[in-house]
C-alpha cells in the first residue's frame, strides 16, 4: 500500500494526570472502527497494571488509526503515547519529536495545572501544533469558557474553536479527529534520502527480541536492510517492519513520515535506546537526528530478597526487567542485616517504585527494597578519589578529607500563591536560589540548586502537599558540591541495621536521625519486651525512641461458634509475620525499609 | 422409630434470632430492629430450616441447645416455644443436657419466662455489660441496672438456677472500681456463670466512630489488663472456676454448649449467619436476611459458604481453643484423638513459648501463663498450619 505523506498525521495527547488522556485515546480508537468495543480492553495504550491503578503511563507505544475525514479523504492518524512523570522526561521528549501535533486535554472543571504547563512546554520545544480540547463537560461543574480563557491566557494559543467533549460519555469526538485533520502539518521527509529514524520506544519479548517503535524522519526502511544505531553503533539486519493497530501488521516498507515498528534479532533493548538513530549502514546519514541522551542512573538503592525469597530468583528478575528497561542498573552487594542482595540503579524515585512493584506483582517476589541513595564522591586523604551509592562502603571520617555531592538545578512552576511555602521548603532542602521568572501575572518559575539526596528523599511529597499539586517540578544534573557530610546509622535493640543507614548532611543528621526512630516506632509492631531505636552519627548516639512492650493481644469473644472469624484474624497475623525481617530478636516488616522515607503532613 | 441413641455422635444447636429493640453501639453481630413482619416470616423459615436438618442428622443426638442473638428475648415467646417444640420432635434427644436463651434486662416478664421454663429452657444468659448507668447508656444498651435486677429476681422466683451475667470491661469511661462494684453485686447475686469480655472496638461499629474521631476516652491497655487480672483475682476468691479466658463458673456450672465449640465438637446453626462444624466441614449462613429467607422458601439451606477443615486444620483449631480453656491442651486427649503426639507438630512452638513465659507445660498439659493470657495471640498465631 503506497501511503501518501499529506495524508497522515502523527500526534501525541498531553495532559495532567486525571484529565483524561486514555479516556480520549479509547474514544478515538473506538471512534475510527480501529476496534469494537468488546475488543477493546478498557484503556488500550496502558497495558501495565501499575499504570491502570495509578492513572499514569509509563511505557510508550503508538497506535495506527484509519480515518475517513468530512473532505471525504481518508487519513491516517498516528497516535503516540506519552509517560506523564518527570523521571521520564526524556522519554517523553523523543515522543514528542516523532510527532508533528499534540492534542492537549484540560479538564473543564479543574483548569490548566502543573503537568499541563509542563508537557505543553515539552511540545513546544519540539515545534508541535498544539490543539486544545476542553474535556469532562459533561460534569456540573465544568466551566469550559473560563478554562478557554485560562488556556489563552497562559500558554497563549487560540481556543476559539477548541473542541468541547466529554470523553467519557463520547461526546464531540469527531471534532477532535477533524481537528487533527486540519491543524497537525503533514509529515515531511525524502523517501530516498538515507534512513533516519527516531527509536521513541523500545520493547523486549522472547520471540521476535527488541520490537523498536520508530518514527521515519528520512528514507525507507525495509526487511533485510542492514541498520545501524548511529548512538551505539551497532549493526543489525532488519528481519521485519510494520505498523501497529491493535496488533502489529507487517508491512513491506516504512516510509518517511511513517511510525512503525521494526525488529531486527536485537538482544537488548541497550542496543536500541530510546532516542537513537537508525540509519542505513550501507548508505548512512550524515548525522544522527538531534536529542539524544544516554540516560544514567540518578538514584540507587538496595533490593533483597525478603524472608524465603530465593537469591537467585531476584536476579533472574531483574535480568528479565533490564532486558526491556535499558536505564536500570544493578549489581550485587551484601548487607550485615539483610544477607544476598542487589545495588540498583534508576532513573528517579518513580522509576523505581515502578521497578519495585513489578517485581512484587509481575514476578511474585517478596522483596525489601533499601532507601534510596545517590552517588557521593569521596576524596580520601591519601588522594584517591571514590564513588559511593552505599552508605556502609563509606570510609570512616578520619580516612575522608572531603566528600562532594550531586547537585541539580530545578525549575519549579507554581502559581504565584505558593512560592513563600516553595521557597520554605527548597530553603530547607539547602537549596540556593537562583532566581524567579514570571510566566504571567499569577504564575512563576522558580529556579532552585538543590541536593539530589535532598530531592530523593520526600521532596515531591512535600511539594506536592504545600501546594496541592499545582507545583510541578523539573530537574537535571548540574554536577557535584563539596559538602559536610556525615553517616547516619540506626540501631534497634542495640544493633546497628546497615540497611538503614543513610548519608546526610551534618545539619540535618539530627532531625533525620529523630524523623526515622519515630517512624519505626510506629511501623515495627510491639513485641513481648521493649526495643529501643536509636540514631546515631559516628559513635554518638543523637536520638532515641522505645518501642512499648505489648501488654495485650487477645481475641477472647465467641461469635456463636464462628471460629472461622478468629482463624481469619489470626491468618492475618501470620501473613504480616512472614513479610517481616527478624533482625536480631526484633521482626522488622518489609515497609519499615522505605517509610523512612515518608514525607510527614505535620510538618 | 427405633433410636439407635447408644452409637450416636452428639451434636450441639445454635438458633440465631437476629432481633433486637435497638442496636448496642459496639455490635457487629448480625442483628437489627425488630419488625413484626419480619420476625413472623423469619420464624417460619426457622423452623422450614430446622425440618431440612431432620434427615441430615438422623445419626446424630441433640445435647445442648442455645438460642442466641440479636436479643432472642425480645421477640414474644410463642415463636420460642413453638420452635423448641419442632426441635424436641425432629431430633434425637436421649438427654438434653443444657438449653439456653440469651436475654436482655428489660425484655423479660413473668409470663414469658415462665413459658420459657414450659418450654424446656434450664439456663438463662443476661446481657449486663455494667451495673453502671451511666457506662449502659454510653455504650447504647436499652435497660438499666434496676431492670436488671428486676429480672434477675423474676429468673429466681420461677426457678431458674442456671444463670449467666454477661459483663464487659474496658467500657468507655469504666474505672476500676466501676467494674469492681459491678463485679461485687455480682457474686452477692450468687450467680451461677459469668461472662467477662473485653470491649472490641470492631469496624462499622458506632463506637468506632466515636473512638477514631476522638469522641470518647476508653481506659488505656496498662489499665484495661489490670482490669481483667483484677477480676480474675476477684472471682476466683469468690469461689468461680476460671475454666475459660473470659468466662467464670461456680463448680458444675460451666456452659456445657460453649464448651463444645471450645473443644470443636460437632454443632449446627441455624438461622441468618449461624455457624456450623459437622462433618469435617465448617460452613455458614447467609448473612442477609433477604437471602436467607429467600434460600429457606425456595427449598434450599441457606448455606452461603464452607470450609473444609484438614486433619492439620482440625488439630490447630483444637489447640487454639484448647489455650482458650484453663485445663488447656490436654496432651492425652491429644493424643487419643488425633492419634500422634503432640510434639509430633509442635515441639518447637512450644518450647518457643514456654520460652517466652506464655505458656507453661507438665506431663499432661499446655496452658497459657497469666502473660500468655493477655497475648494469647502471639501463641495461637503459630499453630495455624
Amino acid at each position: 500500500m503506497q501511503v501518501k505523506q499529506e495524508n497522515i498525521r502523527n500526534f501525541s495527547i498531553i495532559a495532567h494526570i486525571d484529565h483524561g488522556k486514555s479516556t480520549l485515546a479509547d474514544r478515538l480508537i473506538e471512534n475510527t472502527g480501529m476496534l469494537t468495543t468488546r475488543e477493546m480492553e478498557e484503556q488500550v495504550l496502558d497495558s501495565m497494571d501499575l499504570e491502570k491503578e495509578r492513572g499514569i503511563t509509563i511505557k510508550l507505544k503508538s497506535i495506527r488509526l484509519m480515518y475517513k475525514a468530512k473532505d471525504g479523504e481518508e487519513y491516517i492518524l498516528n497516535l503516540i503515547d506519552t509517560p506523564g512523570h518527570v523521571d521520564f522526561n526524556y522519554e517523553v521528549s523523543r515522543s514528542l519529536a516523532a510527532c508533528e501535533g499534540a492534542i492537549l486535554i484540560v479538564d473543564s472543571t479543574q483548569g490548566i495545572e502543573a503537568q499541563t504547563l509542563a508537557n505543553v512546554y515539552l511540545a513546544l520545544d519540539q515545534d508541535l501544533e498544539i490543539l486544545p480540547v476542553i474535556n469532562k463537560i459533561d460534569l456540573p461543574s465544568a466551566r469550559p469558557d473560563e478554562v478557554k480563557k485560562e488556556v489563552e491566557d497562559i500558554i497563549g494559543i487560540d481556543c476559539e474553536e477548541a473542541p468541547l467533549i466529554s470523553a467519557k460519555e463520547g461526546l464531540n469526538i469527531d471534532q477532535v479527529l477533524e481537528s487533527i485533520v486540519k491543524n497537525v502539518p503533514p509529515p515531511k521527509g525524502d523517501s530516498n534520502a538515507p534512513l533516519k529514524a527516531l527509536i521513541f520506544d523500545s520493547y523486549y519479548d522472547s520471540y521476535k527480541g527488541v520490537t523498536c517503535y520508530i518514527r521515519v524522519k528520512e528514507g525507507t526502511i525495509k526487511p533485510g536492510m542492514n541498520i545501524k544505531m548511529m548512538a551505539t553503533n551497532k549493526c543489525f539486519e532488519v528481519t521485519e517492519v510494520g505498523i501497529n493497530t491493535s496488533r502489529h501488521i507487517s508491512t513491506e516498507r516504512l516510509e518517511a513520515g511513517e511510525v512503525g515498528y521494526v525488529t531486527a534479532s536485537i538482544k537488548n533493548v541497550k542496543e536500541a535506546r530510546v532516542g537513537d538513530t537508525i540509519t542505513d549502514a550501507d548508505n548512512p546519514a550524515q548525522e544522527p537526528l538531534p536529542g539524544y541522551k544516554k540516560v544514567i542512573p540518578m538514584v540507587f538503592c538496595g533490593i533483597y530478597p525478603a524472608e524465603g525469597e530465593d537469591f537467585n530468583t531476584v536476579r533472574d528478575a531483574l535480568e528479565k526487567l533490564q532486558v526491556n528497561d535499558a536505564s536500570l542498573v544493578f549489581e550485587s552487594e551484601t548487607s550485615v542485616a539483610l544477607g544476598f542482595g542487589f545495588r540498583c540503579g534508576f532513573l528517579g524515585l518513580l522509576h523505581m517504585e515502578i521497578v519495585q512493584e513489578r517485581l512484587e506483582r509481575e514476578f511474585d517476589l517478596n522483596i525489601i527494597t533499601t532507601a534510596p541513595s545517590v552517588i557521593y564522591k569521596v576524596k580520601r586523604n591519601d588522594g584517591e578519589i571514590l564513588e559511593i551509592q552505599n552508605p556502609s562502603n563509606l570510609p570512616p571520617s578520619t580516612e575522608v578529607e572531603y566528600m562532594e555531592e550531586p547537585i541539580v538545578s530545578a525549575s519549579i512552576m507554581t502559581p504565584t500563591d505558593y512560592v513563600g511555602p516553595i521557597m520554605e521548603l527548597c530553603q530547607n532542602k539547602r537549596g540556593v536560589f537562583l532566581n524567579m521568572e514570571y510566566l504571567e501575572e499569577t504564575r512563576v518559575v522558580l529556579h532552585y540548586e538543590l541536593p539530589l539526596n535532598e530531592v530523593i528523599y520526600d521532596f515531591f511529597d512535600a511539594l506536592k502537599s504545600k501546594t496541592r499539586g499545582y507545583a510541578s517540578l523539573d530537574y537535571e544534573l548540574k554536577g557535584y558540591r563539596r559538602s559536610e557530610l556525615v553517616k547516619l546509622d540506626i540501631l534497634i535493640n542495640g544493633e546497628l541495621v546497615d540497611a538503614f543507614s543513610l548519608i546526610v548532611h551534618e545539619e540535618k543528621a539530627y532531625e533525620r536521625g529523630r524523623t526515622i526512630a519515630e517512624r519505626l516506632v510506629d511501623v515495627i509492631p510491639r513485641h513481648q519486651f521493649a526495643v529501643p531505636i536509636q540514631a546515631a552519627v559516628g559513635g554518638k548516639i543523637i536520638a532515641r525512641e522505645t518501642i512499648r512492650a505489648l501488654r495485650k493481644d487477645v481475641l477472647a469473644k465467641c461469635y456463636g461458634g464462628d471460629i472461622s472469624r478468629k482463624k481469619k484474624l489470626l491468618e492475618k497475623q501470620k501473613e504480616g509475620k512472614k513479610r517481616m525481617r527478624s533482625i536480631g530478636s526484633v521482626d522488622v516488616p518489609q515497609e519499615a525499609f522505605l517509610s523512612v522515607l515518608k514525607y510527614d503532613e505535620k510538618k | 422409630m427405633m433410636k439407635r441413641n447408644d452409637y450416636m455422635k452428639d451434636f450441639s444447636l445454635y438458633i440465631h434470632i437476629p432481633f433486637c429493640e435497638k442496636k448496642c453501639y459496639y455490635c457487629d453481630f448480625t442483628s437489627f430492629k425488630k419488625d413484626s413482619t419480619d420476625i413472623d416470616r423469619y420464624m417460619s423459615n426457622l423452623d422450614k430450616e430446622i425440618l431440612m436438618y431432620e434427615e441430615i442428622l438422623a445419626d446424630y443426638k441433640l445435647s445442648t441447645i442455645f438460642i442466641g442473638g440479636g436479643t432472642p428475648s425480645s421477640i414474644t415467646s410463642i415463636y420460642i416455644k413453638k420452635i423448641l417444640e419442632r426441635i424436641y420432635r425432629v431430633f434425637n434427644i436421649e438427654e438434653l443436657g443444657e438449653v439456653t436463651i440469651e436475654a436482655n434486662p428489660g425484655t423479660l416478664n413473668r409470663q414469658k419466662i415462665k413459658d420459657y421454663k414450659d418450654a424446656g429452657i434450664n439456663r438463662v444468659s443476661l446481657g449486663l455489660q455494667s451495673l453502671n448507668d451511666n457506662i449502659l447508656r454510653a455504650i447504647g444498651r436499652m435497660h438499666t441496672s434496676k431492670d436488671f435486677l428486676e429480672s434477675f429476681y423474676l429468673l429466681r422466683e420461677e426457678g431458674f438456677h442456671n444463670i449467666n451475667v454477661d459483663l464487659m470491661l474496658g467500657l468507655p469511661g469504666q474505672s476500676l472500681v466501676d467494674l469492681k462494684n459491678t463485679l461485687y453485686r455480682i457474686i452477692d447475686l450468687d450467680v451461677e456463670h459469668i461472662s467477662l469480655y473485653s470491649l472490641i472496638i470492631e469496624d462499622g461499629t458506632l463506637i468506632k466512630n466515636w473512638y477514631d474521631n476522638g469522641l470518647i476516652d476508653l481506659p488505656n491497655e496498662d489499665l484495661e489488663r489490670l482490669m481483667y487480672h483484677e477480676s480474675v483475682e476477684l472471682l476466683r476468691q469468690n469461689n468461680y472456676k476460671h475454666y475459660e479466658i473470659s468466662n467464670f463458673a461456680k463448680e458444675g456450672y460451666e456452659c456445657k454448649h460453649n464448651l463444645r465449640y471450645w473443644k470443636i465438637e460437632p454443632y449446627l446453626g441455624v438461622g441468618l449467619n449461624s455457624h456450623s462444624n459437622l462433618f469435617n466441614k465448617r460452613f455458614w449462613n447467609q448473612s442477609k436476611l433477604i437471602n436467607y429467607n429467600e434460600s429457606i422458601e425456595s427449598n434450599k439451606l441457606a448455606v452461603e459458604g464452607e470450609e473444609i477443615i484438614d486433619k492439620s486444620m482440625e488439630i490447630a483449631e483444637y489447640c487454639i481453643m484448647g489455650l482458650r480453656l484453663k485445663s488447656g491442651i490436654i496432651k492425652s486427649e491429644y493424643l487419643n484423638r488425633f492419634g500422634e503426639d503432640i510434639d509430633k507438630r509442635y515441639r518447637k512452638i512450644i518450647k518457643k513459648h514456654v520460652h517466652n513465659n506464655l505458656i507453661k507445660e507438665d506431663y499432661n498439659s499446655i496452658v497459657l501463663t497469666n502473660k500468655g493470657l493477655d497475648l494469647s495471640n502471639q501463641v495461637e498465631v503459630d499453630f495455624i498450619p
